[in-house]
C-alpha cells in the first residue's frame, strides 16, 4: 500500500492536474508550461495558507 | 470583367476518417487523442499524468465506483471514475480498488482516481479540439 503524507499526496495532486490542466487549456509550449507552472503555485500555495489559517483557528 | 471571389477561410484542418475518433480514444487510453493528431510529446505528458494519477489511488486502497442509483455524490463518483476509460474497466475487472474508504490515504486514493478520470475527459476534448481544427 501506497501511504504519503498528506503534503506528499498535496504535491503529487498539484503536479499532475497542473501538467493536464497547461496542456489542455493553452495553445502554445510557452504558455502551457506558464500556466501549468501558475496553476500548480495555486494549488500548493492555497493549500499552505489554508493550514495556517486552520493553525490559527485552532489557537 | 471579372468579379473577385471571396472564399471562406478554412478554419477546419480537414483530417480524414471519423471526427469524433480523437475524443473517444482519447477517453479509453489517456493521450492517446493527441497521439492520433500528432502531438506525441502532449500524449506522453497526459498518459503519464493521468495513468499516475489513477494507479497512485489504486495504490493507496482508494475506492472504485460502480453504476448505481443511489446517493449523489456516488453517481458523481462514478461519473468520474467512468472517464477513465480503459483503466477503469481494467480495474473493475482485476477486483481492484476497495469497496470501503477506512483510512484518510484510501479517501485521498479515491479522489485521485475521481479526478484522473475528470481530467481524462478534459484531455479527450482537447484532442477532439485539435482533431477538427478549433485548436492549434
Amino acid at each position: 500500500m501506497f501511504a504519503p503524507s498528506h503534503f506528499t499526496a498535496v504535491l503529487l495532486f498539484a503536479t499532475f492536474a497542473s501538467v493536464v490542466f497547461g496542456i489542455t487549456q493553452r495553445s502554445t509550449p510557452k504558455a502551457m508550461v506558464r500556466y501549468g507552472v501558475y496553476c500548480w503555485v495555486l494549488f500548493v500555495g492555497v493549500v499552505i495558507a489554508a493550514s495556517w489559517l486552520m493553525w490559527l483557528v485552532r489557537r | 470583367m471579372a468579379s473577385k471571389v471571396q472564399v471562406p477561410a478554412k478554419t477546419q484542418t480537414s483530417s480524414p476518417g471519423f471526427a469524433y475518433s480523437a475524443l473517444i480514444i482519447g477517453w479509453l487510453v489517456p493521450g492517446a487523442g493527441h497521439l492520433l493528431t500528432g502531438r506525441w510529446v502532449r500524449a506522453l505528458l497526459l498518459f503519464v499524468s493521468i495513468a499516475a494519477m489513477f494507479w497512485l489511488g489504486i495504490a493507496m486502497q482508494g475506492k472504485l465506483y460502480v453504476p448505481n442509483t443511489g446517493d449523489v455524490l456516488d453517481i458523481l463518483g462514478f461519473a468520474g471514475d467512468f472517464g477513465n476509460g480503459l483503466f477503469y474497466a481494467l480495474g473493475r475487472m482485476l477486483g481492484l480498488g476497495h469497496i470501503a474508504v477506512q483510512t484518510a490515504t484510501a479517501d485521498y486514493g479515491t479522489k485521485f482516481i475521481v479526478v484522473a478520470g475528470l481530467l481524462n475527459f478534459i484531455a479527450a476534448v482537447d484532442a477532439h479540439n485539435l482533431r477538427i481544427g478549433r485548436k492549434a
